[in-house]
């Protein structure tokens, strides 16, 4: 690869970029801040050797995760991508708790709806069958309706 | 350390460790794996840049992270600690799914217990309608989160 065509990392080390180079590929002359992230936190022989221990067609996910992972740490220089992991489980442990309230809500209505449901029926019941109920004795002190002729 | 032992770092590099050692406070020379891992993935000089950079008092918590983070890549030499990420976002992504779900529930179940539709006007349900998003937007109260998070992986 000439000159004019080297990628980030052999521009910004300032070497020949040849046709072989390792990081090529995966650190493009396009995005020159993605290799000195990358360089900064790892540098380029340490990204280099973990690459060229990796399969090649894993090679790229490699360079994607070990990018990420200098962003996070240059972004966050105490904890980097810890931090990341983090901030998720507290997200996680309080979306069991928004789910199991949730949840918690919707058997209460469930069970409301259902009690409500059940009262309709046996009134229902009731109505329906109220011929059936032979005469009763009078209850004292209720008005009872005229006799039929 | 003179007339100590030498620290973890300095007995792998081989060389004198200092009273002033930047390494010594966080690899004792009784837990040479750490700093050896550490190494591998870092390089002393950079973990030495990075320990500079920091105050004293947070450089503890940034050795910790960068054991994890280092134990993480030696493991999964891969995706080191961002297959942990993917993992727990698809967890908070499932979670967010299942919440929606539930608040969609209470919404049928409200909707049950309110009185027949014929005797309320037909321009109240239309407002109903548009309450929906806000609750779609509590299911998702780590929206603004996982958005940053989202633009973080298209840089790569």
């Amino acid at each position: 690869m000439s000159n004019s065509t080297r990628c980030a990392a052999c521009r910004y080390l300032r070497r020949r970029c040849c046709d072989d180079c390792v990081l090529a590929p995966y650190f493009p002359s396009a995005n020159p801040e993605r290799f000195a992230c990358v360089h900064r936190i790892f540098g380029a022989s340490n990204v280099a050797r973990m690459l060229q221990q990796i399969p090649v067609e894993q090679r790229r996910q490699a360079a994607d995760a070990i990018a990420l992972e200098a962003y996070w740490r240059v972004q966050d220089p105490v904890y980097g991508s810890v931090g990341v992991i983090s901030m998720l489980q507290r997200e996680i442990s309080v979306a069991q708790r928004e789910l199991a309230e949730t949840q918690a809500q919707v058997s209460i209505y469930t069970a409301q709806v259902q009690s409500q449901s059940n009262q309709i029926t046996q009134v229902q019941y009731l109505v329906d069958n109220a011929h059936l109920i032979p005469n009763q004795p009078p209850i004292p002190g209720l008005c009872q309706p005229p006799d039929i002729p | 350390m003179e007339g100590n032992s030498p620290c973890a770092s300095c007995k792998l590099l081989r060389r004198r460790c200092t009273k002033d050692c930047i390494f010594a406070p966080y690899f004792p020379s009784d837990d040479p794996h750490k700093f050896s891992i550490v190494h591998k993935i870092f390089g002393a000089s950079n973990v030495s840049k990075m320990l500079q950079e920091l105050p004293v008092h947070q450089r503890a918590d940034a050795v910790s992270s960068l054991v994890y983070e280092a134990t993480a890549r030696t493991k999964d030499p891969v995706y080191g600690c961002v297959g942990a990420i993917s993992y727990l976002q698809n967890q908070v992504s499932q979670l967010q799914m299942q919440l929606a779900v539930a608040q969609t529930e209470i919404l049928c179940a409200q909707m049950q217990q309110e009185p027949p539709m014929a005797e309320q006007p037909v321009e109240a349900y239309d407002n109903n309608l548009t309450g929906m998003p806000q609750l779609m937007n509590n299911a998702s109260s780590s929206n603004l989160a996982q958005d940053q998070l989202k633009r973080e992986f298209l840089w790569t």
